[in-house]
């Protein structure tokens, strides 16, 4: 009998082939999902950055078209330019846009930090049974709506607002406050909003530390403030800089916060790419605008990743 | 072969030349990567057979019966099943089963459903179903317990669910991936008997894994020490711990004194194994041995007497020592004896009257006494 | 962390934290019961906003196109995430992986900008119609990234001796995948589809580019409206929103507290004999 023809063999071939089959299919469907709906349209995207701006629909005269064949397409590409990219350095505009949001991404995710970090920490230290439900009120605000939750802050930060009111009537100032439409309210709803982005990954962290290591180290000669810096801070940094990512990178293209509270004063990129493709239509320029966002982007996130695949490696 | 220890056995299918192996390693080898789990084994287990795979953790014991059970295909060399090659038949169509370490029962399905799985799975009709879930409760006493999931019961009764779903198939083979790793050691005794007695009644071949020296002992008529993926001895527990072939064996299974030494005076079995000191021990069975050759005579603690005086026979072998440490366990008494070249010599004495007359303690002088035969003579 | 004390520098960092996370939604909704059309003066209670939106058919027509775009698109977000989880923890070598992998962590933290302008240039690049659908297939596209990360951390912690002994009770890994695998990892799924789903209630941005006139959602709604200001009819659908999404987290924390509960117990009862 040959081995070809053995039932064995052929068993081990069937076997074979329909395990390959389904494990295929587990990868190629929401692989082939996201080469088509994530992927290739950041290509379109750069695409569509260098041909030029036109009054149609769609608003841009496409860079390549194949109908033409290869010598078409030379044609095409010969017509490509960077002057989307080289109108963005010579508007202010644009270059302030970007300073300013990763100014404000970068202070406000600084604030999130210090605000989160004693709350995590609390709740870390809280007794076990009430663990659980202090970490489901923090979670809790992250399924209502981001939208109702920074619309929420207008009411409150107005100069006829409760909090002026509050103040007012405490005689604590005796002009209202101007907040609103400033980007002190830009950094109050970028914290408020991506808190629980920045308590989770750090309530995690030390909700796993080892309590009996402060008091090992205050067993050595710590005091309480100097174990806290050299043993807890030191192990949760994992957790701060997963949090740190979490804010900063979805903080630097945020549109929401800027647009509903920030007002006409405050630049932020995620709001002119917005006004870009919405008000003026330039479809080439805002697409221009994401292409550079995503350049500064992509080390953080490329970090981002890493820090995953490291912890999926961990839990393995 | 003279049968060593207490037991004699009618069972013997190894020692019948004419008895075909039912489970069959040929030269089985498997690599994970650089890492060679199973390195070119053979081994050869009969029908009805309750065998054991005794090694450290990492020796490839559980790569073997993994390979048996369908979850790891071989790199090379075959297994065969009752004369049926094994190779490319996934798990799910071997007619093997097996208890899993941890269990394995299914979290979200009743003790009934859980046992129901298997048979389900070959579209046994219901009724069938039901009576053969019926009678495998009855057989491990679980018949109140049906209506419950895994987590409502205890440690002991998990086994025993994970014991009946791996029966109910009437697999030809059941494999056992440490099956009383994880109870209690009274239980655990208990429990070794049980599996015993249902291996007798139900006529199957069992293969046990296990890092339980005692458990092996216990329940398995051959067990087959594994270091390294190797195979380093297969016989029976009398076998392996009185006739061990290979010093790591014989140092794996139990305690051993290893006197070092080269062999001399071979008349016939008998003559001497002369120690770096000098000193020459009489040994009765140096069979296969060469004057002149390196070789460790093996003694087993209980088998060495220890005394105040040097014993009168002068047929034994007698060492004078120090008292260097006394461990009191109740049943028994075990005493490290320092000899003039600081070597430890451990000897262990029942304690079969409450009060002993020989009253040793701490760095008393006292002497270890031993016959010829009391020993093995090994080469490795 | 053992062997803690409670002090109350954790109790007030705590409390002040949720009160920070809490004081604006609590003004929120009571100002939606509020008389005056002035948000922030209080002119007593009443119902009266909650009454105007039984009669508002455009806010009503816009949750009614929302509730179906999450429904969908958390459904079959589940399911390709569910794969994308398994392909991730189960097949650790092949072609691509990295890339696969990139793709299913850079949608989380990606700006929504980004992904509503990029997918929004692809359905103008392959003619598709903008409307209801191409926001179900936005919608789809980053949420299956959040559900396959959820699933995933379930199945990194899955004892696989499970399936091993469902296929040596001769269950094929298809049918192993349908009676064990899934069932067991059911909770996972589900509260992945329920970030699913609440993403898509969400989100404004992705939905702003992706839909055409045809398909106004509920927070496109809310946004032109915002725009003009604050009202007490906003308040009131807020309120509204807030309401359901927080029955049912708090609903679904309950029944997964007394699970635990009852399997704590049962396990106690099962060690006693």
């Amino acid at each position: 009998m040959t081995p070809a023809s053995s039932p064995t063999s052929e068993n081990r071939a069937l076997r074979r082939l329909s395990s390959l089959v389904a494990g295929r299919l587990v990868i190629a469907i929401p692989y082939a999902w996201l080469l088509v709906l994530f992927l290739v349209p950041f290509f379109i995207v750069f695409k569509i950055s260098l041909s030029e701006t036109a009054i149609a629909m769609p608003p841009y005269s496409p860079a390549f078209s194949f109908i033409h064949g290869i010598a078409g397409l030379w044609a095409e590409v010969k017509k490509l330019g960077f002057d989307n990219y080289v109108w963005l350095t010579q508007d202010n505009l644009y270059l302030f846009s970007y300073l300013s949001s990763v100014k404000i991404a970068a202070i406000s995710t600084l604030l999130t930090l210090v605000f989160g970090y004693p709350i995590a920490y609390g709740i870390a230290r809280a007794p076990s049974t009430l663990r659980a439900t202090l970490l489901m009120m923090v979670i809790l605000p992250f399924w209502t709506s981001f939208l109702i939750r920074v619309y929420a802050w207008i009411g409150i930060l107005k100069p006829e607002g409760l909090l002026n009111q509050l103040l007012l009537w405490l005689h604590v100032i005796h002009e209202p406050l101007i907040i609103l439409n400033t980007s002190k309210a830009v950094y109050i709803g970028i914290v408020y909003s991506y808190l629980p982005f920045m308590v989770l990954p750090l309530y995690s962290t030390l909700e796993k530390m080892d309590h009996t290591l402060i008091e090992a180290a205050e067993d050595l000669g710590c005091t309480p403030v100097s174990a806290f810096w050299k043993i807890t801070f030191r192990l949760s940094l994992p957790g701060i800089v997963a949090g740190c990512l979490l804010v900063f990178i979805p903080a630097v293209g945020e549109f929401v916060i800027p647009d509903l509270l920030g007002g006409s004063h405050t630049l932020m990129i995620g709001k002119t790419l917005w006004n870009e493709f919405f008000e003026n239509r330039d479809w080439p320029v805002a697409s221009a605008v994401a292409i550079i966002l995503l350049l500064i982007l992509v080390v953080p996130i490329v970090y981002f990743q890493q820090a995953q695949a490291r912890a999926e490696e961990a839990g393995r | 072969m003279p049968s060593l220890g207490s037991i004699r056995r009618s069972f013997a299918p190894w020692n019948d030349a004419a008895a075909k192996p039912y489970i069959a390693f040929e030269n089985v080898t498997k690599k994970f990567g650089d890492f060679t789990a199973v390195d070119k084994l053979s081994l050869a287990i009969y029908e009805r057979e309750f065998f054991a795979l005794l090694g450290a953790s990492g020796c490839g014991k559980s790569t073997l019966l993994r390979m048996l059970a369908g979850f790891e295909e071989p790199s090379a060399g075959r297994i065969l099943l009752d004369g049926q090659d094994l190779a490319g038949i996934p798990p799910y169509r071997r007619p093997v089963n097996m208890m899993f370490q941890s269990y394995a029962l299914f979290p979200h399905m009743t003790v009934e459903q859980n046992i129901a799985f298997g048979l389900k799975q070959d579209r046994m009709p219901k009724a069938e179903i039901a009576e053969r879930v019926a009678s495998m409760l009855k057989l491990v006493r679980l018949g109140e317990f049906a209506r419950r999931k895994p987590h409502q019961l205890s440690g002991g009764q998990r086994q025993r669910v994970a014991l009946a779903r791996s029966l109910a198939k009437r697999p030809k083979v059941l494999l056992l991936d440490e099956p009383l790793g994880a109870l209690d050691k009274k239980l655990r005794e208990e429990t070794q008997f049980e599996l015993m007695d249902l291996q007798h009644e139900l006529g199957l071949t069992f293969i046990v894994v296990t890092h339980d020296q005692e458990e092996a002992m216990t329940m398995a008529d051959r067990i087959a020490i594994m270091d390294k993926g190797e195979v380093m001895q297969v016989a029976t527990p009398a076998d392996i711990y009185e006739a061990p072939a290979t010093r790591f064996v014989a140092d794996f299974v139990g305690t051993v004194n290893l006197f070092e030494g080269k062999v001399a005076d071979m008349s016939g079995d008998a003559g001497r194994i002369l120690g770096a000191d000098g000193f020459g021990l009489r040994v009765d069975n140096l069979a296969g041995a060469k004057n002149g050759a390196r070789a460790w005579f093996a003694v087993r603690p209980e088998k060495i007497a220890i005394s105040a005086v040097k014993p009168a026979d002068e047929g034994l072998n007698a060492i004078e020592g120090e008292v260097w440490d006394i461990a009191y366990l109740g049943d028994m008494t075990i005493y490290h004896v320092r000899l003039e070249d600081g070597r430890i010599v451990r000897t262990s004495s029942v304690n079969s009257r409450r009060a002993s007359d020989e009253q040793l303690t701490w760095h008393d002088r006292a002497w270890i006494s031993f016959r010829p035969d009391a020993g093995i003579v090994l080469t490795r | 962390m053992n062997g803690r004390k409670w002090s109350r520098f954790n109790i007030v960092s705590v409390t002040l934290g949720f009160a920070f996370l809490y004081l604006p939604i609590v003004l929120l909704v009571i100002y939606s019961f509020n008389a005056s059309r002035l948000v922030t003066v209080w002119a007593g209670f009443s119902t009266k906003w909650y009454v105007a939106l039984l009669t508002d058919t455009a806010m009503q027509n816009a949750a009614w196109v929302t509730l179906r775009v999450a429904l969908i698109s958390a459904s079959v977000a589940t399911v390709l995430g569910t794969m994308a989880a398994i392909a991730l923890v189960r097949y650790t070598r092949f072609r691509g992986r990295l890339l696969f992998s990139a793709m299913i962590y850079a949608p989380l933290v990606m700006p929504d900008v980004i992904i509503g302008l990029s997918l929004l240039l692809l359905f103008v690049a392959v003619g598709l119609d903008r409307g209801f659908f191409t926001i179900v297939l936005a919608h789809i596209t980053f949420s299956m990234c959040f559900v396959a990360v959820v699933v995933q951390s379930r199945l990194l912690t899955f004892d696989r001796s499970l399936e091993e002994a469902a296929m040596d009770l001769g269950a094929p890994p298809v049918k192993t995948f349908f009676l064990i695998t899934l069932p067991i990892i059911m909770p996972a799924v589900v509260s992945g589809w329920m970030l699913a789903f609440t993403l898509s209630l969400d989100d404004l941005v992705v939905a702003s580019f992706a839909s055409g006139p045809g398909a106004t959602t509920l927070p496109m709604k809310i946004y032109s409206q915002v725009r003009l200001g604050v009202t007490p009819e906003i308040n009131a659908v807020c309120t509204i929103l807030i309401a359901i999404v927080t029955t049912g987290v708090v609903i679904a924390s309950i029944v997964n507290k007394r699970r635990e509960v009852r399997r704590l117990r049962d396990e106690q009862a099962a060690r006693r004999g």
